[in-house]
């Protein structure tokens, strides 16, 4: 009786055992922003099973971890504004680069860039990155205004073209931190001066158009706008313009789209690999970035989602039409004249925010 | 006694999802905000409180949220007149299933009605693409985005809540009383306006407020259907605990938001208590 009541003990043990053997790691990431293939993989050599959780917005992101206790091991802040913000307030855990040998791939230029807000490097990998442009409908635009010259921030900014525009859908995407740096850039200041004066510059320009703009709404919906062709002008992030392309051309419904980079340089931003300061399984998280760094992983996500990754090994296995689109991988000149946002202090944060909601108020 | 243990789970229900959540705000409000993890410092500070007052931003934020409250209510108690008093007057059989379809609409997702108005509204949706087809408009009028949008999605959205009280009212209404107006000779607009629009009138008050006290903080219709300029008390506490992430303060206008709408509750209250 005894040993029948011992067995079924163990017997009811068993699955908890497995289920405490079974190593999970729960990824947070983008909408839309991985190769599905890449995560089977993933499971497939390394046994751990990937619990996959997506958000549109960095704010939904930062609202869950600032809260504590999320429960992802994995997350994919964009270095400006949540990378920093999250590094700041200690909610993000040290890598431990002896776990992650493919670091080496990693361009170290790039990587560079990031270690302005993260000194050394120690918080996160570059996953994918590009810059903040504007996604246009051409067929609609040459019909209106065929002698617009399409070469830059002047098509929104410039209130006369905004205006001439404005009957075929200008969107700007709903996200201070990535649209105050090009306003200031193209008034003229640097991109990431805060003063008072500075602002007021980053505000008239914006005035200038308000009242041809038709919607201020997240990213993820200015690139089904612009997929649809609702909208002609949207000031909003390169990959998201070059996916709206792609399923325009799919749907085939006349709908041309393209992207146009800020001549005078255009804002970089980097979704960068982290992991949080509570998460449960840090080792599973590891071996995730190790295995998303290697080359080949890295090739079929941007072949996926047609943003630039920072393993430059990759680029031999990345489709010609992507590696050689100059919208996805600027070219020299273009890294060159680009910049970086930076974290302005909190008071500062909220002038800007003040200004933005101005803006969208629209008085 | 006996009362009082009956009495047990409402006690327990108020204080576990009344009570717990506003303290939880207040102390939430009086907090310093800061880099961490939660972003505040505990603390008894009344800047939050300070700046919805100075700030005339705040302030025109809960107005507007009030005016589309308002708005959405008094459209939905115009149309639901009207559809309750039709399904009160048809055969007893007949108003099961017009009560499903009041309702069935209303039990698919949320979202997804909002979506399909969406879909509506485009310039490429379907609205636009029958006025071209007809040749009525040449350009695609700009319908989403607008205020208009806004409010088609809420009365949309609201409209169940303020029909069924009204039915329900209608329902149990005496129709002798309906027929003795009639034989003393007045005619169907008079026996509406002098006996059954005052004997329906608190129904009429709970399906305005049914409708009222959730519009006014909503958020996702305004976010989604509404113009950028319609920054109503939903959309700015959504800004203020995720963009400006000042927890303080979006815990303040939950608190003001809450405060506000006691009004019309003590207002109706004192209506049932005179009839």
């Amino acid at each position: 009786m005894i040993r029948r009541l011992i067995a079924l003990f163990c017997l009811l043990l068993l699955p908890g055992l497995a289920a405490a053997q079974e190593r999970v790691v729960n990824v947070y990431n983008w909408s839309d922003y991985i190769d599905p293939y890449a995560v089977q993989r993933f499971m497939r050599e390394t046994g751990i099973r990937v619990r996959y959780d997506v958000y549109d917005s960095l704010e939904t992101l930062e609202g869950k971890l600032s809260a504590g206790r999320s429960g992802y091991d994995i997350i994919v802040p964009t270095s400006e504004p949540s990378f920093a913000r999250l590094l700041r307030a200690g909610a993000l855990a040290p890598l431990d680069r002896a776990r992650l040998p493919n670091w080496r791939n990693l361009d170290a230029r790039l990587m560079a860039r990031v270690a302005e807000i993260d000194p050394g490097n120690q918080h996160g990998a570059i996953y994918l990155w590009g810059t903040v442009g504007l996604g246009l409908r051409l067929d609609r635009i040459r019909a209106i205004a065929p002698d617009l010259a399409l070469d830059g921030l002047d098509v929104l900014f410039k209130p006369e073209n905004a205006a001439r525009l404005a009957r075929c859908g200008i969107m700007v995407m709903d996200s201070a931190t990535d649209v105050l740096p090009s306003a200031l850039r193209w008034a003229g200041r640097d991109p990431n001066a805060h003063a008072l004066e500075d602002l007021r510059a980053a505000e008239q320009t914006l005035m200038g158009i308000r009242r041809h703009v038709r919607a201020i709404i997240p990213a993820g919906a200015i690139l089904d706008a612009l997929a649809n062709g609702e909208a002609c002008v949207a000031l909003t992030y390169s990959g998201d313009v070059i996916q709206a392309k792609a399923r325009a051309e799919e749907a085939g419904r006349g709908v041309e789209i393209g992207y146009v980079a800020p001549r005078q340089g255009a804002q970089l931003w980097f979704d960068m690999l982290a992991i949080p300061a509570d998460a449960p399984n840090k080792d599973a998280a590891h071996d995730f970035i190790n295995f998303l760094l290697r080359p080949d992983v890295m090739a079929g996500i941007t072949n996926h989602v047609r943003y630039p990754n920072a393993v430059p090994a990759s680029l031999a296995a990345v489709d010609v039409a992507v590696r050689e689109d100059r919208n996805v991988y600027p070219d020299e000149a273009m890294l060159a004249a680009s910049f970086v946002a930076s974290t302005p202090p909190r008071e500062i944060e909220r002038a800007r925010s003040r200004l933005w909601s101005r803006f969208k108020a629209g008085r | 006694m006996r009362r009082g243990f009956l009495l047990a789970p409402l006690w327990l229900w108020l204080l576990l999802f009344v009570a717990a959540p506003v303290a939880v705000l207040a102390v939430m409000a009086l907090a310093t905000p800061s880099d961490g993890v939660p972003p505040f410092t505990l603390g008894l500070r009344f800047a939050a409180f300070a700046m919805l007052v100075e700030d005339g931003y705040y302030v025109e934020a809960l107005f507007s949220a009030l005016r589309l409250a308002a708005t959405t209510a008094g459209l939905c108690l115009l149309i639901a007149y009207p559809m309750a008093l039709g399904m009160a007057g048809v055969r007893p059989r007949w108003r099961l299933p017009l009560l499903a379809m009041l309702m069935l609409p209303f039990w698919s997702g949320f979202l997804l009605r909002i979506g399909a108005w969406i879909g509506l509204l485009r310039d490429e949706g379907l609205i636009n693409r029958l006025l071209r087809g007809f040749g009525i408009t040449e350009a695609p009028l700009p319908l989403l985005y607008t205020e208009g949008a806004m409010l088609v999605g809420m009365v949309h959205a609201y409209l169940p809540f303020a029909v069924l009280p009204l039915f329900t009212a209608l329902v149990r209404l005496d129709p002798a009383l309906l027929e003795a107006a009639a034989d003393l000779g007045a005619r169907p607009a008079r026996v509406f306006f002098s006996v059954t629009l005052p004997l329906t009138l608190p129904a009429a008050a709970a399906g305005f407020l049914l409708v009222f006290i959730p519009a006014a903080g909503e958020f996702v219709i305004p976010e989604l259907l509404g113009p950028p300029e319609a920054q109503v008390i939903g959309r700015v506490l959504w800004q203020e605990f995720f963009q400006s992430r000042d927890w303080p303060l979006a815990a303040a206008l939950g608190l003001a938001l809450l405060a506000l709408l006691i009004l019309p509750m003590r207002w109706f209250q004192k209506l049932e208590a005179e009839q």
